[in-house]
């Protein structure tokens, strides 16, 4: 299958400007801004309690924003009908569901909802041999759902999240309980599915690592929005002192932070030559980056905080 | 391919599909064979036992009685528990996803809870026709009423079960707002003593319910037209019967789609992922 958007331009998948999101007297979020383009893998990071599940909720229209202008396909999501329905996907992670039935017979069921909206450019839903294969269910297709591992179980919500053969997909911390096996086979499905299906897919992770491999983009969501967004290198560029350079001389250890290595290391030839041993330069990694921009977002509301005691 | 007459036909299909998986599953067959073994005892330790004014014996009274008070029993707290089950497990926000989901699974719904009326009225009536005689004195007319009882009692009571599953807060609560408020009617409805044995704003507030009705349509179509003058008004009130059934079904019909609309506006995965929390404390 050719790929329907081979390259990452056109209309906006998911446009959000100025999102709002306020619990009570508690904003959860004060104005986040990104977009998702066509085939674009995003990623959205933030530490617990940053608004990650909030705004995807928002974005499947399971949840009404408090204010600012959300687009998903070109619908409001908190408006939106069956058909935009038809080609969005969420994988949810349920627990217990459908205990008595098999994959096979759940999925379909499920698939069935998405047939009158099949057309001969996107048939629908996905041919559910073809599904089983691509989540790694085949041998486990007529067991009971209620005896699959956590991580088969997993590999089903997924099915049941891309069976409509979505344009647009939502992950909401796809891989939390997942072996490494199971994770690698899961970042291999979602490179398949962006590749050869050519979905949209926005997904939130807690692994950093995850979100290298997978994401086209990064967004880091702190303190109510979007605080910082691009590739891993460039995110990691922005970060002041992005490389680390050690060695030794005469049996003594020195380290040097520096944005520059590679002039760094130059002149530190230039001056001892023959003497530098144990060489070893380590550019920050994306775990770094995440967590020196969080603390420098995060440090601003606990302000906050400290304002009120004062008033007390 | 009109899309919502689709998705009633994949909730025909899904409830069809659970009423085979419970006929099928250990627990719910252990389930009907205590309440037939249960009900069967009652009847067989009072098979002597005359109603007092009349020749009947106790189990032609009592059994179509227990049927009624089974039915609107059974399809109150059939879907009170499975929506606020599934409303905690995901079941909900999965069909909440699909276009059209919400109608295939409150079809399923329906046609699930209904369907399992039939093994129960099977497992109390088929032993019932073996042990003790004279339990339908009304032919084919008494069964054509038991048929017209089911539907109309089915209508009334299977809404009132889904508006209780959408508004209770949690699984564990169902036992507070719906069990225990329907074990109370059942007991006033004059299903184990006449109604008139108690007092008479309580027999006011039994006949608002649908639980006694069903009772009574149940009694009026298994037993000889004598026994009417055990009845309020000594009378079966067929009329009365169908209007206050009809009403209910009424209500039914135009409360429940906006009740379980304001419930399935309000699922999100963070709801389930909270009741999964709390019922994982539950089980440490």
């Amino acid at each position: 299958m050719s790929s329907a958007f081979p390259t990452h331009t056109g209309e906006p998948v998911v446009r959000v400007s100025g999102l709002q999101m306020t619990y009570g007297t508690h904003d959860v979020l004060t104005g986040v801004d990104f977009e998702v383009r066509p085939g674009e893998v995003v990623c959205l990071l933030g530490p617990n309690g940053a608004g990650k599940t909030t705004t995807i909720e928002i974005l499947e229209g399971f949840r009404m924003r408090s204010g600012g202008d959300v687009r998903v396909l070109g619908e409001d999501p908190a408006q939106a009908g069956d058909a935009w329905r038809a080609r969005v996907g969420v994988v949810l992670q349920s627990w217990r569901d459908h205990a008595r039935w098999t994959p096979r017979r759940l999925l379909e069921q499920l698939g069935g909802y998405f047939a009158p909206y099949s057309t001969p450019e996107h048939p629908r839903p996905y041919d559910l041999d073809r599904l089983l294969d691509t989540v790694g269910l085949t041998e486990n297709a007529d067991r009971k759902i209620g005896t699959l591992s956590g991580g088969q179980r997993r590999r089903l919500d997924v099915a049941m999240g891309i069976i409509g053969r979505p344009e647009l997909l939502f992950l909401d911390e796809p891989t939390a309980g997942f072996d490494p096996q199971a994770r690698r086979d899961f970042h291999d499905l979602v490179h398949r599915l962006s590749d050869l299906e050519g979905t949209s897919i926005l997904l939130t992770t807690h692994d950093l690592a995850e979100a290298e491999r997978l994401a086209d983009r990064m967004l880091i969501l702190a303190d109510g929005r979007i605080v910082a967004e691009g590739s891993a290198e460039a995110l990691t560029r922005q970060v002041a002192g992005s490389a680390e350079v050690r060695w030794t001389r005469g049996g003594e250890r020195f380290v040097h932070a520096t944005e520059d290595p590679t002039p760094f290391v130059r002149r530190l030839f230039e001056q001892h030559g023959e003497e530098i041993d144990d060489l070893e330069v380590r550019r920050a990694s994306l775990e770094d980056t995440y967590i020196a921009m969080v603390a420098k977002f995060e440090s601003g509301t606990r302000h906050d905080p400290a304002l009120a005691e004062v008033s007390r | 391919m009109n899309p919502t007459r689709h998705a009633i036909g994949l909730g025909l299909r899904r409830g069809w599909t659970e009423f085979v998986l419970s006929l099928r599953s250990p627990q719910d067959q252990g389930f009907y064979l205590f309440m037939g073994v249960g009900t069967l005892a009652y009847l067989w330790f009072n098979r002597d036992t005359e109603v007092e004014g009349t020749d009947l014996l106790l189990p032609s009274f009592a059994l179509p009685s227990v049927l009624g008070a089974l039915l609107a029993f059974g399809v109150v707290i059939g879907p009170a528990y499975s929506l606020a089950m599934e409303r905690e497990d995901g079941t909900l926000l999965r069909h909440k996803a699909l276009p059209h989901g919400m109608q295939g699974y409150v079809t399923g719904q329906v046609v699930y809870h209904s369907l399992s009326l039939l093994p129960l009225l099977l497992v109390l009536l088929v032993p019932s026709f073996l042990l003790f005689d004279d339990v339908m004195s009304n032919g084919a007319a008494g069964w054509a009423t038991v048929a017209w009882v089911c539907v109309l009692g089915l209508l009334a009571t299977l809404p009132l079960g889904m508006i209780i599953g959408s508004v209770v807060p949690s699984v564990q609560k169902v036992g507070t707002w719906g069990m225990l408020p329907v074990i109370v009617l059942t007991t006033i409805s004059g299903i184990f003593f006449p109604i008139q044995a108690m007092w008479g704003w309580v027999q006011v507030v039994a006949q608002v319910f649908p639980t006694y009705w069903i009772g009574l349509g149940m009694r009026s179509a298994f037993l000889p037209e004598a026994a009417a003058s055990l009845e309020v008004g000594d009378s079966w009130r067929t009329g009365m019967t169908v209007l206050v059934l009809g009403a209910w079904a009424v209500f039914g019909l135009l409360v429940t789609p906006r009740v379980l609309r304001r419930m399935a506006r309000r699922q999100s995965g963070s709801q389930v992922q909270e009741a999964k929390e709390a019922a994982l404390q539950w089980v440490k």
